[in-house]
């Protein structure tokens, strides 16, 4: 029944090691082990998108990853070298989770403004972030005037505005419809490229983590693990052409093959 | 937005919008204009049963003689009424800080609000005319007394409140801060405070009549002491010397004033939300 399957090296990636995720296993109180043993690295520029079914623990790592919640057995090895401090890193959650009660001026800068700097010195930044979503000239406005798409925007404003080195996204355009999620997903690798951080992508969309990423590691569950990874070594800046070409139908079957093969390794004592 | 309020006449609407633009207008001038009628009615005949039974004027005035009193013993009655507003707002100040405050204090541990909200529990469900003798032993102030009491009837639904409040904030939003490293103050000020913001006005509102009514049964009870002057002495005063029409005048007064406490309250809730909160958006289709 359980069955591994050899991950292809991402070489194409190729930067420094940012992360490495030595054995790190999460159960929780009521005995729920929603992370077995994990090991993975991130590496620096890495698009890594963790792919997988509900209960694959990729939530989890994602939190574990933000400091958010602290591991039950192994390590976070920042920059790979067992000495480093963990790194700024932003964070883009599945709703926008933005404060109702402020502007979309106010909701960039609160991340700024929690670490002490003033709405005068955070000024340049926000303005420029705000640029940078294209969402120049609703600076005054409220979130509840905003589109999903839209609050999506402001939200990846709020992550990007520390300039932090890793970004941390969870299943963030989920809940958007398809145009929107095409025009955002574009819009994100752009950023990407010209502000060169690294994004760990959680989401359970195939299309989604081929179009964005250079990598996809797919989990499992029960207990949440690595199953396998995919190399996507389709070249950057990806446009809607790549949507429609035979690399990006093939990388997909593969990316389905794998994922389909993980969702029966895991499926345990939900099959008939 | 006001494009949409006001639709285009010239556009040529089809029946069922048409019926929805009338509805809509009558809905607009019926709001104010059917309890306005049904009001004038009710006073209407409320004169006339006066009239047809010859009800003499120390069991049921006429509604004018009410309202000639009203204009008569102005004095007399503004000046309590004055008496009176002070205990209420002074009530409510001290509730909104304490409500406030404690929520806060709640706020900043479970272990403090399991421990101390069952004692505001237990203030609250016990009838505040039974409280009062215990308070009349205690304080000798009048002023203080009647402050007590009308404290005590309205600082729970501003606590209670608050507390839900500073409680309901996105799970999401506080990893935010955590996320960004927020001290507690931090986290207090610019997220549960905001967040606990239309909780604490919604209570402000009910605390708001709640205060007036401490106000006025305080003063009932303690109006024995013959000291007190505000609205409710007027009342028992009228009461034992068979002055209907001034006992009518006062009662007045306090529903109005209990009225214009409610609409002033509602109208700061409005002004301080109507920019994001779902409960101030008009509707939009």
């Amino acid at each position: 029944m359980l069955q591994t399957m050899e991950p292809k090296t991402a070489e194409a990636a190729g930067g420094a090691p940012l992360l490495m995720l030595r054995d790190v296993g999460k159960t929780f109180s009521n005995g729920v082990t929603a992370l077995g043993r994990v090991d993975l690295t991130i590496r620096e520029g890495d698009f890594l998108s963790l792919l997988g079914p509900s209960g694959c623990g990729k939530s989890t790592a994602l939190r574990l990853i933000a400091g958010l919640s602290t591991p039950t057995t192994g390590l976070l090895d920042w920059r790979g070298d067992g000495a480093g401090g963990r790194f700024d890193t932003g964070f883009v959650f599945q709703e926008p989770t933005l404060l109702p009660w402020a502007t979309v001026f106010d909701n960039v800068w609160l991340p700024l403004r929690l670490r002490g700097v003033s709405r005068t010195e955070a000024t340049p930044a926000i303005r420029e972030m705000i640029e940078r979503v294209h969402l120049t000239g609703f600076e005054e406005a409220m979130p509840r005037e905003l589109s999903g798409g839209m609050k999506m925007r402001v939200s990846i404003a709020r992550g990007l505005v520390t300039k932090p080195r890793l970004l941390l996204m969870d299943e963030p355009f989920a809940a958007l419809d398809e145009i929107t999620r095409f025009r955002l997903n574009h819009d994100l690798l752009e950023l990407w490229q010209e502000e060169k951080f690294t994004v760990v992508f959680v989401t359970h969309s195939v299309f989604e983590s081929v179009f964005l990423s250079n990598r996809i590691v797919v989990m499992a569950a029960r207990p949440g693990r690595v199953f396998g990874e995919i190399a996507v070594d389709a070249a950057y800046p990806r446009d809607e052409a790549f949507r429609t070409s035979p690399d990006y139908a093939a990388l997909c079957r593969e990316a389905s093959r794998v994922l389909v093969d993980a969702m029966d390794a895991g499926a345990g004592d939900d099959r008939p | 937005m006001t494009a949409l309020d006001r639709p285009d006449v010239s556009l040529a609407l089809d029946p069922e919008e048409a019926r929805r633009v009338r509805a809509a207008r009558f809905e607009r001038v019926g709001k104010w204009l059917l309890p306005l009628a049904i009001m004038v009615a009710a006073i209407w005949l409320w004169d006339r049963i006066c009239v047809w039974n010859e009800i003499p004027r120390y069991i049921l005035p006429r509604p004018g003689e009410v309202l000639y009193t009203l204009y008569a013993d102005a004095g007399l009655l503004f000046g309590s009424l004055l008496v009176t507003l002070k205990i209420t707002f002074l009530g409510l100040a001290l509730a909104v800080a304490g409500g406030v405050g404690l929520a806060v204090l709640f706020a900043q541990s479970k272990w403090v609000e399991m421990s101390f909200f069952p004692f505001a529990i237990v203030l609250q469900v016990t009838p505040i005319v039974a409280i009062f003798p215990l308070i009349n032993i205690y304080v000798d102030n009048q002023t203080a007394k009647l402050l007590l009491c009308a404290w005590i009837v309205a600082f729970f639904p501003i606590l209670s409140n608050t507390t839900l409040g500073l409680n309901s904030v996105d799970r999401n939003l506080l990893d935010l801060f955590k996320l960004n490293g927020a001290t507690r103050w931090q986290q207090l000020v610019h997220l549960r405070l905001p967040a606990a913001m239309p909780y604490f006005l919604g209570g402000l509102k009910i605390a708001g009549g709640l205060s007036l009514i401490g106000a006025v049964v305080a003063e009932f009870v303690a109006g024995s002491t013959g000291q007190s002057s505000g609205l409710a002495s007027r009342i028992i005063e009228a009461g034992y010397r068979l002055n209907a029409p001034r006992l009518f005048a006062a009662l007045i007064l306090i529903s109005f004033t209990g009225i214009v406490i409610f609409l002033v309250l509602s109208l700061i809730s409005h002004l301080v939300l109507r920019r994001w909160h779902e409960s101030a958006l008009k509707q939009e289709r």
